[in-house]
Formats: C-alpha cells, sequence, structure tokens
C-alpha cells in the first residue's frame, strides 16, 4: 500500500492528454479546416474580426465535419465507459 | 497530484490550440472555440457528477447504513440522490458567480480557447479518475487546468498571489470541516431527539443565510464577472450610482 499508485497514475497522464489535450486539438484543426480560404475568401482581408469561421470550402467543411465527428464519437464512447461503470453488466 | 497532471494536460492543449487556430481571424477563433467549450462544459459537469455528487451521497448513505436505517449493501434512496443533486445545485447557482470570477478573471484571464482547454483537461483527468476508483476534488482539477492555460499561452500571466490565497483556503477549510462537524454534532447531540436535529437545521440555515446575505454587499453577477481585476474578488465599483 503506497500513497501514490503509479501504474494508474501514468495511465491517467496518457489517457488525460489523448483525451484532455488530443481531442481539443482535433477541434481546433477542425476549425482550421473548416475555415480554409474558398468562395467566401474575398471578405476575409477586410474583416479580421469577422465571427464567419466558416471559409466557404467544401473539402475543409468535410475534414472539419470528419473531425468533429471523431470528437463526438469519443465523448459518446467515454460516456457510454462510465455508464458501464455504474451499471454494470448483469452476471449470468 | 491530480492539480499538477491537469496542469500539465491543460498547459499542452493551450499551446496546441493557439498553434493550429493562428490562422484563423480573431472572430472566428472566439466564435469557434466558445461553440467548443459548450462540449467541454457539458463533460465537466458530467465528470462533477460522477465525483463530487457521489461523495455527499456516499456520506449520508454512509450514515444511514451506520444507523441502521439502510440494509447494509442498500443503494442510496432517492431522497437522498434528490436533496444532494438541488443543494448543489443551487449552491452552484448561487455561489458560482464569484468562484468564476476569481478562476477565470483572477487567476488567469483566459480567453475561449484557454477555456475549452482547461475544461476539456479537468473533465479528462476528472472522469478518467473516477473510472480508476479515486475520489478528487473538482475544484482542485480546475484550479490546476487554469493555471496551466496561463503557463501554456504565451504572454499569459498566471497571478501566483491568488492561486497561494486559494491554496491557503484549501489547507484551511479541512480542519475547519472537521470542527464543523464536531460542533455540529454535540449540538445535536447535547439536546436528545428531534429537538436537537431541528434546532441544529435552524442554526446551520442561519449561518449560511448570513454568509448568503454577507455576499450580497460586493454582489458578482453577470454583469460585473468580468470586470477588471483589481485584487479582491468583488470588483471595484467605478460608479456608486449603479449600485441601485
Amino acid at each position: 500500500m503506497s500513497w501514490v499508485n503509479f501504474s494508474a497514475l501514468w495511465k491517467i497522464l496518457v489517457f488525460g492528454m489523448l483525451a484532455g489535450a488530443g481531442l481539443p486539438a482535433l477541434f481546433a484543426f477542425g476549425l482550421r479546416a473548416l475555415a480554409l480560404p474558398g468562395s467566401r475568401v474575398q471578405t476575409a482581408g477586410a474583416d479580421t474580426d469577422s465571427d464567419h469561421v466558416y471559409g466557404g470550402n467544401v473539402l475543409g467543411l468535410i475534414i472539419g465535419a470528419i473531425c468533429f465527428l471523431i470528437i463526438l464519437a469519443a465523448l459518446g464512447w467515454g460516456i457510454y465507459e462510465i455508464y458501464q461503470i455504474g451499471h454494470p453488466p448483469a452476471k449470468h | 497530484m491530480s492539480p499538477i497532471i491537469a496542469a500539465l494536460v491543460a498547459a499542452v492543449g493551450t499551446w496546441s490550440l493557439y498553434r493550429i487556430s493562428r490562422g484563423l481571424t480573431q472572430g472566428a477563433r472566439r466564435h469557434g472555440f466558445r461553440t467548443g467549450q459548450v462540449g467541454s462544459a457539458c463533460m465537466v459537469s458530467l465528470a462533477h457528477g460522477t465525483n463530487d455528487a457521489q461523495k455527499t451521497m456516499g456520506v449520508i448513505t454512509l450514515a444511514l447504513i451506520a444507523n441502521g436505517t439502510l440494509a447494509p449493501g442498500s443503494n442510496a434512496p432517492f431522497w437522498v440522490i434528490l436533496s444532494c443533486a438541488l443543494a448543489i445545485s443551487i449552491g452552484t447557482y448561487l455561489g458560482g458567480w464569484r468562484v468564476i470570477r476569481t478562476l477565470g478573471k483572477g487567476l488567469v484571464e483566459i480567453e475561449s480557447p484557454q477555456g475549452m482547454a482547461a475544461e476539456s483537461s479537468s473533465a479528462a483527468i476528472i472522469l478518467l479518475s473516477a473510472s480508476f476508483g479515486y475520489s478528487l476534488s473538482t475544484t482542485h482539477v480546475a484550479t490546476g487546468s487554469i493555471i496551466g492555460t496561463g503557463l501554456g499561452k504565451r504572454g499569459a500571466d498566471v497571478r501566483w498571489n491568488v492561486a497561494g490565497r486559494m491554496a491557503a483556503a484549501w489547507v484551511f477549510t479541512l480542519p475547519a470541516a472537521a470542527v464543523v462537524g464536531a460542533l455540529a454534532y454535540w449540538l445535536a447531540h447535547s439536546i436528545k431527539g428531534s429537538p436537537g436535529v431541528i434546532l441544529l437545521l435552524i442554526v446551520l440555515v442561519a449561518f449560511a443565510g448570513v454568509i448568503y446575505w454577507r455576499s450580497r454587499a460586493a454582489k458578482v453577477d453577470h454583469n460585473n464577472v468580468n470586470d477588471e481585476w483589481t485584487g479582491g474578488v468583488a470588483p471595484s465599483e467605478p460608479e456608486p450610482a449603479s449600485a441601485a
């Protein structure tokens, strides 16, 4: 019995990095893809404080959507895992 | 340990968020990450529920079992779950703005990408720890994360004196809670039966009322939560007329 459980600690660090820093980074990447210049590029230079994220690039839209779907799937999976802890499957 | 890990994750998250999103316009960045924050804040709430709410419910259920009211091995009764949920939500609603101000303005002046990084880091660390069966404090983790976002963004400052004051409060609250618990037990026990419990309830409600009334004297709400940080939780009032 020790105060710090190191095997759990490094797991929390690694998975924490993946979920806690990796997913937001993926989100940022998705935003970046979404904002790729496209049909709306003509307004970009004039209005640097524009709220419009979508740049009008179809490929960017697809890449962004894939990023966001991966994040949603990861969240859904994570929530399901947590649900499993509280509600273990009935033993037969 | 948990605040340090949370700070590390949040620092890496913040750094990469700013790095990746530097091609975006200011407005797009703010708008985009604000949308993302809705999701990350939801995860923090979930994490808060899996961790802090369980502790309260666990203590009450344990007391009921120890008292013989509940059979060993039984689940928390519905009224325990409901009253804990209500108490935590009401407490968050009443005291939330002051905490938001201290963390989001006093400790580090955060922007929406930092907010998202801090929330993601907190949620991930708390949920992972919960899945390993560790109980930890949402506050400690969230504070660690916010310090991390201050360290991860170039040009952002961490007000270490605010952090130090918070750490001092954490050290102080543990024995303080023990003393209050002992006093409450002594009061309820010295007057036997229901009258003692009812008296205790009245005293506790009165104390809570005084604390709430004191907090209203220098009100922090959605109107002034982001005002300039001048050293204290309550923003210094530039025009007294607006107090009316």
